[in-house]
C-alpha cells in the first residue's frame, strides 16, 4: 500500500470517522453503503477518502444491495466494508449469511442506535448484539468487535478486516451512537504490510484448486474472479468443489466446518480487557459506551475500599466462555450494565451457570447509565 | 440391455462443467438454449474466458451459473446485479454477464434493476422470462399476462405485467433486446454484441415452461410454446420499447429495441478519481 494513503498523526475526530480511516489504514479499498443515522458520517468519509487513493465509493440504492456489492468486491480481490445502523443492518442479515456460506472476507460497522424499527434515530442502544450472533437464519458463527472510543474504532476497524481475511467470515464492528459521534483524540499510526493480515491464496494450478477445499485445514485458500481458476461458489450448500450437494451429509460437513473454523479458534480471537478483576468480589461485565460509565463506577468502589473489578469485552462474539467460568468460582457477583433490556447477560448467565449471582443493570436506550447506578449495584452486592 | 451411447465432447464443452450434466431444468425447457446461445455467444465475441464474471441469483434460470465453467457466482434471490455492481466497479477489466429469471430480477429485484440501469454499470443482463416462478411450482411474478393461471392465480392472474424493455429502456439501458428461445441466432448474436457493448445491456428471452406455466395455460409440451412464439412473434429492430407490450395470445414484438451511446460507470467514476487529485490507473 502506497504510504501516502494513510494520514498517519494525531487527530481529534469523531468514532463514525476514525473507523473510515481504520478501514483505510487496513487497506480496504471498497465502500457500499446507505445514508443512515447515525453511520453515514463512515460513508461520508468514505467518500471523501477513497477516491483520493484510488479506491472505490458506492452509495447503493438500500442496505441490501450494499452488503450484496460488499460481496461481490471481495469477491474481485479487494477488500470491502460497510456501514449502517438497525434497519439497514436488519436488511442486511440474508446477506451476511451469504457471506458467511461463501466464506467471503468483510466488514459491517453497525453503528447502533435505539429500536425496534426506526425507534431513535438519533440516540444510543446496545440492542442489536443478539441480532449480530443469530440475525441471519441457519447455524453459523460469527466474529463481532466492540470499540468503546473513536481510538477503538480505528483500531477495531483494523482488526476486523485483518480476523475477516484470516477467516474468511463477515466481520461485524459492534458500535453504537455515542462512541460513533463522540470526538477524542485518535492517533493513526504507521502499520506495516505485515501487521496486515490478507485471505490464504491458492497455490495450485486452476485444474487442481477446490474453492472449498476441507482437507487442509479449516480455512480453504480464496481464489478471486479474473485469475483463470473459474471457479462456482452458491449459496445452496456445496462440497469442496463449490458444487451444490443436496444430501445431509454434504450440511454435516459444510455446517461443522464454518462453525469449527470460528469455535475452534475462540483463544485466538477474543479479546477483552481486565480492570482490577484478580481480587474482585464484583466483577462488571460490560462493553462499548457502557464499559466507559462501568470503569468510573468500578474506580469509585475501589476508592470506597470495594473489591470491584471490570471485565470489558472487546470481542463479544465469540463470546469469553472460559473467562467468564474461571471468574464465576471466585466472585461473589458479576454486575452486567447494558443498554438493551438483558442481551449479553445470558451469555454471563450461561457461563456462571450459578455459581454466582448475575445482575442484569438495563437501560432501554436514548441514553446512557449513571455511573451511580452501577455504583450503587456493586456496593449492593459486595455486602 | 443396456445399451452403449457415446457423447463426443462438444467444442464448447471448455465453458461448461460438463462434470455436472445432467441439468436440473424439465424437458422442454428453453433455460438450456438459452445458456447454449451465453456461450456461443462468448466464444464469438472473442472473449477471454479467465476474464469473464457470471452471476445470478435464485430460481430456475439462477442455476445457469452453476454449469458454466467461468468465474461463477449463484448469490441470493433478486441479489445478482448487486453483487455484480460490487465485482464490477472492483474489477472493472471483468466482463460482467447476470443470468436471471423474470421474478428473480423484476420482483424480489426489481429496485435493483432500475438502478443498475440508471448507473449505465457496464454489464450484460440476459433475464429468461417463462412468466411464472417454476422452481417453486408455477406461481404468478410481475410478467405473468393478464388472465393468466398459475398456482397462485388460479381464476386468472388479475395483475397488470411489466413490460421489461419499456422498464429498462425508461430507466437508463443503453441495449435493450428480446428474442424467444426460438430465435437462437438472433440471441447468440444479441448477446455477443451486448457482451462487448460498454454499458448496461438488458436482453429478455422468452422461455417455455412447459411443466409448470405451460400445462396451466393450454401449452402442456414445450413445443405448444414454442409453436406459438413462432405464430404470434413479429421482429421489429428499432421498435419503441413503450409498443412490445406483451400479452396472453397477443403477438411477441422481438428485435433489438435499444442502442445508444453514453458514458458508463465507470467512465464517470473515472472522473470522480481525477477530481479527487489522485486518479491511479487501475
Amino acid at each position: 500500500m502506497p504510504k501516502d494513503d494513510v494520514r498517519c498523526g494525531e487527530f481529534f475526530m469523531n468514532g463514525d470517522t476514525a473507523c473510515a480511516e481504520g478501514a483505510i489504514s487496513a487497506g480496504c479499498r471498497f465502500f457500499a453503503g446507505y445514508p443512515i443515522t447515525p453511520a453515514t458520517e463512515v460513508a461520508e468519509r468514505m467518500s471523501e477518502r477513497l477516491p483520493q487513493i484510488g479506491g472505490v465509493f458506492i452509495q447503493m440504492e438500500d442496505e441490501i444491495a450494499s452488503m450484496n456489492a460488499v460481496l461481490g468486491a471481495s469477491w474481485a480481490g479487494i477488500k470491502a466494508m460497510t456501514a449502517t445502523s438497525g434497519p439497514g443492518f436488519s436488511l442486511m442479515m440474508e446477506n451476511i449469511g451469504l457471506g458467511v456460506m461463501l466464506e467471503t472476507p468483510c466488514v459491517v460497522a453497525n453503528v447502533q442506535r435505539a429500536g425496534p424499527s426506526t425507534g431513535l434515530p438519533t440516540l444510543v442502544a446496545q440492542g442489536d448484539m443478539m441480532q449480530a450472533r443469530w440475525g441471519s437464519h441457519g447455524h453459523y458463527e460469527i466474529i463481532a468487535l466492540v470499540p468503546d472510543s473513536p481510538q477503538e474504532m480505528f483500531d477495531l476497524t483494523v482488526s476486523a478486516f485483518n480476523l475477516s481475511e484470516q477467516y474468511r467470515v463477515p466481520v461485524l464492528l459492534m458500535a453504537d451512537e455515542a462512541v460513533g459521534h463522540m470526538s477524542e483524540k485518535v492517533v493513526i499510526p504507521e502499520i506495516s504490510s505485515k501487521e496486515l493480515v490478507n485471505r490464504p491464496r491458492p497455490k495450485v494450478a486452476p485444474e487442481k484448486y477446490l474453492p472449498y477445499d476441507s482437507r487442509k485445514g479449516l480455512v480453504p485458500p480464496m481464489a478471486v474472479a479474473g485469475e483463470g481458476y473459474r471457479f462456482h461458489v452458491t449459496g445452496l450448500t456445496h462440497d469442496d468443489r463449490g458444487y451444490p450437494t443436496m444430501t445431509a451429509e454434504a450440511q454435516d460437513k459444510l455446517v461443522r466446518r464454518l462453525v469449527d473454523k470460528i469455535r475452534l479458534n475462540i483463544k485466538d480471537i477474543t479479546k477483552y480487557e481486565e480492570v482490577k478483576v484478580d481480587d474482585a468480589e464484583v466483577v462488571v461485565v460490560s462493553y462499548g459506551i457502557s464499559a466507559r460509565i462501568a470503569r468510573y463506577a468500578v474506580q469509585k468502589a475501589r476508592e470506597e475500599g470495594i473489591k470491584a473489578g471490570l471485565l470489558r469485552l472487546i470481542t463479544v462474539w465469540p463470546f469469553a466462555d472460559d473467562r467468564i467460568r474461571e471468574l464465576a468460582t471466585a466472585v461473589k457477583a458479576f454486575i452486567v450494565p447494558e443498554i438493551n433490556y438483558g442481551q449479553m447477560v445470558r451469555e454471563v448467565e450461561r457461563c456462571v451457570a450459578g455459581k454466582a449471582k448475575v445482575r442484569l443493570i438495563p437501560h432501554m436506550g436514548g441514553g446512557v447509565h449513571l455511573p451511580e447506578t452501577i455504583l450503587e449495584a456493586i456496593r449492593e452486592e459486595a455486602q | 440391455m443396456t445399451k452403449m451411447v457415446t457423447i463426443e465432447a462438444n467444442p464448447l464443452d471448455c465453458y461448461l462443467r460438463v462434470d455436472r450434466i445432467p441439468h436440473i431444468w424439465c424437458a422442454g425447457c428453453g433455460i438450456g438454449p438459452a445458456t447454449g446461445c451465453f456461450v456461443r455467444a462468448i466464444d464469438r465475441a472473442g472473449l477471454n474466458p479467465d476474464k469473464v464474471s457470471v452471476v445470478s441469483g435464485i430460481g430456475c434460470s439462477g442455476r445457469v451459473a452453476g454449469y458454466i465453467k467461468l468465474d461463477s457466482f449463484h448469490t441470493t434471490h433478486g441479489r445478482a446485479l448487486p453483487f455484480a455492481t460490487g465485482l464490477k466497479m472492483a474489477n472493472p477489466e471483468l466482463t460482467v454477464a447476470v443470468f436471471s429469471g423474470d421474478g428473480d430480477i423484476a420482483a424480489i429485484g426489481g429496485n435493483h434493476l432500475i438502478h443498475s440501469a440508471r448507473r449505465n454499470i457496464d454489464m450484460t443482463v440476459i433475464c429468461i422470462n417463462n412468466f411464472n416462478y417454476g422452481m417453486t411450482g408455477g406461481q404468478m411474478g410481475p410478467t405473468t399476462p393478464l388472465d393468466a393461471r398459475s398456482t397462485t392465480s388460479p381464476y386468472g392472474n388479475y395483475e397488470y405485467p411489466f413490460n421489461l424493455p419499456y422498464l429498462v429502456a425508461a430507466s437508463g439501458a443503453t441495449y435493450v433486446a428480446r428474442w424467444t428461445v426460438l430465435h437462437l441466432r438472433e440471441l447468440e448474436r444479441s448477446i455477443a454484441e451486448a457482451l462487448t457493448k460498454p454499458g448496461f445491456s438488458f436482453i429478455e428471452v422468452l422461455s417455455p415452461c412447459p411443466t409448470v406455466y405451460g400445462r396451466l395455460n393450454k401449452q402442456p409440451r414445450g413445443l405448444d410454446e414454442m409453436h406459438s412464439y413462432q405464430e404470434r412473434s413479429v421482429i421489429r429492430d428499432g421498435a419503441d420499447p413503450r409498443d412490445v407490450e406483451l400479452s396472453l395470445n397477443g403477438p411477441i414484438v422481438v428485435g433489438k429495441f435499444v442502442d445508444i451511446e453514453r458514458p458508463t460507470l465507470w467512465d464517470c467514476y473515472r472522473q470522480v478519481l481525477d477530481r479527487a487529485g489522485k486518479h491511479k490507473k487501475r
